[in-house]
């Protein structure tokens, strides 16, 4: 396994005031590694997005620390944890968030021209992340021309296209039907290939736990469980087929070594 | 061109319909601007513009004059204690005053007399069309502007007219010698000035004096001031300004123009800040996105500060050409609307600054912005 990239340490996290508030995270201990694929499964309200934020830079925790690419979010204002965002994370969204007037392109180099990298440095970059996200003939497109597997191929292009070590994703297949579900994973999937990169998948989708190198279960604020390495995920898989949460996707054979293969 | 050009622009063009309405409005609000700031430049130069033709080193009025209308008169004797200074050539009286014009039909109607002594040329008629200054001189012929010939019944040189009773012909027709307080300058010859206009002929309402090559302008307007009473020795600059303050803001005629631009300003703003802030509401999803994937919070300013400036350029490019277009219909009318080019330099700088000002609402709607808004939506 390579180092690790991001570490939260008894992250706990308090949202709201008075009488709204609520903890949504309580001692928190996750690391997450370059080499590796994990998925983050929990119910509704269990704190995966909150969780997610934490660690991708977005809010800071209440107690506890993170540490992303060895520099703490402890104490770090907005325009810190923007620049810890901007070196370092990568974020793939549920519902895309593309730039409905920009095209394929334009919104991927929107990641560069915010880290500083333009020109044609930046357009060929761009290109060649939506050349890896399968996009290349796509790259004049507006979203409004997309499907929504392409919209969430040219959000990945945007994720990587700066080179971060850490892709987070939020229910990235969610909008999507199982097939498109699929190539979505199977295109982060290979991300986490690379042994510097690690790739989070918050989802509650049990279709995509073939594609995990390792599953962790969050439930009311705290990590549950944890399954890793091929037999972990198997017995995940199984465990979901047992209950029905799901019938088994097409084509869900890892594309890489070291995969977890449900069959 | 930088990416968050483009992002600001599509923001923009984006919804054309708010973009039109916010085009409208600054269009509007520049156009009030230009035109009341126009009206004010154009009426600083029609009140002084007798000062600004007369060729004078300096004038000489009775102490207390506000304007060059101004009916106060100087005693003639004057003059002689006004060349006895051995700096001066010369120093010309000149008699104004109104007085009425008899039209063919009867009727009377006021016009403002300019006499001054034309063989010496201190204040002869400009931009002369028809006709010609020599035969005013000695005569009882008159110079008036072109476009009063309906108002003053009259249609060619050599016709016939009446002032005070006395019969005078048009010698000459002049274009632009336009007066702001619309009654007509009749320009007349110094030796017939007194009877058109009821002057004594020990009285002169002013001295012009012209000083000897080389002599300082200031030191003999001191030198005069101090051996003479009861009068003012002005540079024409400092005439000029005299007539044109109390014009403008004696009467307050400046003032209700300037405050005609502020209102211009204040709505023009008030448009932008409207437009600005609901199109950042509108975009807040994209903001937060931006700030998601690490911009920084200037990054998303200057993206607004984009949208400002791109708004800024539309609307005075559009309120340019309607400016020249107030231009061209005003340039023959009472009281031209002067656009110079200082003054669009300085509007379009006020665009600018009205419209990056009014980002300044947005921005602060942006800074609250929380990124994982993009998690929720």
């Amino acid at each position: 396994m390579s180092d690790v990239l991001i570490e939260a340490t008894g992250v706990g996290k308090v949202l709201g005031r008075g009488a709204g508030e609520v903890q949504a995270l309580k001692d928190i201990n996750l690391a997450l590694s370059g080499g590796e694929l994990t998925v983050l499964m929990g119910p509704s309200g269990s704190g995966k997005t909150t969780l997610l934020s934490v660690l991708g830079c977005m809010l800071t925790p209440t107690t506890g620390t993170v540490m992303v690419c060895g520099f703490s979010t402890e104490g770090a204002d907005a325009e810190k944890l923007a620049k810890l965002r901007r070196d370092h994370v990568g974020f793939v969204f549920q519902q895309y968030h593309l730039f409905p007037t920009m095209t394929a392109a334009e919104n991927v180099q929107l990641a560069l021209d915010v880290r500083g990298v333009r020109g044609k440095t930046a357009r060929s970059r761009a290109r060649e992340a939506l050349r890896k996200v399968g996009l290349e003939h796509k790259i004049k497109s507006y979203p409004g021309e997309l499907s929504g597997g392409e919209q969430q191929r040219v959000a990945i292009a945007r994720a990587i296209v700066s080179d971060p070590s850490v892709i987070l994703t939020d229910e990235p297949t969610a909008a999507l039907d199982g097939e498109n579900g699929q190539a979505i994973m199977r295109i982060l999937a290979s991300i986490a290939g690379q042994s510097d990169r690690s790739v989070l998948v918050v989802t509650h989708d049990p279709r995509l736990l073939a594609f995990a190198d390792r599953i962790v279960h969050i439930e009311d604020g705290s990590l549950a469980r944890e399954e890793a390495g091929k037999a972990g995920v198997a017995k995940s898989l199984s465990a979901a087929v047992k209950r029905g949460d799901f019938s088994k996707p097409d084509g869900s054979r890892r594309e890489r070594g070291g995969a977890a293969n449900p069959e | 061109m930088p990416l968050k050009f483009t992002l600001a622009s599509r923001n923009l063009f984006h919804d054309r319909l708010r973009f039109v309405a916010t085009t409208v409005g600054i269009v509007f609000s520049v156009v009030l601007v230009m035109v009341q700031m126009g009206l004010y430049l154009g009426f600083g130069r029609m009140v002084t513009t007798m000062i600004d033709h007369a060729s004078t080193d300096l004038w000489v009025v009775r102490k207390g004059t506000k304007c060059f209308e101004d009916p106060s008169l100087l005693d003639i004797k004057k003059g002689r204690d006004i060349v006895n200074n051995p700096d001066v050539t010369e120093a010309v009286p000149m008699v104004i005053g109104f007085s009425d014009w008899k039209l063919p039909s009867g009727e009377l109607t006021p016009v403002f007399i300019v006499g001054s002594d034309l063989e010496r040329h201190s204040l002869d008629p400009w931009n002369v069309v028809a006709g010609s200054i020599k035969s005013l001189i000695g005569h009882d012929d008159v110079a008036v502007d072109r476009t009063y010939k309906d108002r003053l019944g009259v249609s060619k040189v050599g016709d016939k007219a009446e002032i005070r009773s006395k019969t005078v012909h048009v010698g000459a027709f002049t274009d632009g010698i336009r007066s702001f307080t619309t009654t007509p300058y009749v320009f007349v010859d110094l030796s017939r000035a007194r009877a058109y206009t009821g002057v004594p002929r020990d009285k002169a309402s002013y001295f012009l004096v012209k000083l000897k090559p080389g002599a300082n302008a200031e030191t003999v307007r001191k030198s005069l001031q101090a051996s003479l009473s009861d009068v003012e020795v002005l540079t024409p600059a400092q005439f000029s300004d005299r007539s044109h303050d109390f014009w403008l803001f004696g009467t307050g005629a400046g003032a209700a123009l300037l405050a005609g631009a502020l209102l211009g300003i204040i709505v023009g703003t008030v448009i932008v800040v409207q437009t600005l802030y609901s199109s950042t509401k509108d975009h807040l999803d994209e903001f937060a996105t931006l700030r998601a994937i690490g911009s920084s919070n200037r990054y998303i300013y200057r993206v607004i500060i984009y949208q400002a400036l791109i708004n800024a350029v539309v609307g005075f490019c559009f309120a340019s050409l309607i400016g020249y277009g107030v231009v061209a219909l005003t340039t023959k009318g009472a009281l031209p609307v002067v656009i110079t080019p200082a003054l669009m330099a300085a509007v379009f700088a006020l665009t600018v600054v009205m419209c990056v000002a009014a980002a300044f609402a947005a921005i602060m709607r942006v800074v609250r912005i929380d990124p994982v808004m993009v998690f929720t939506r």
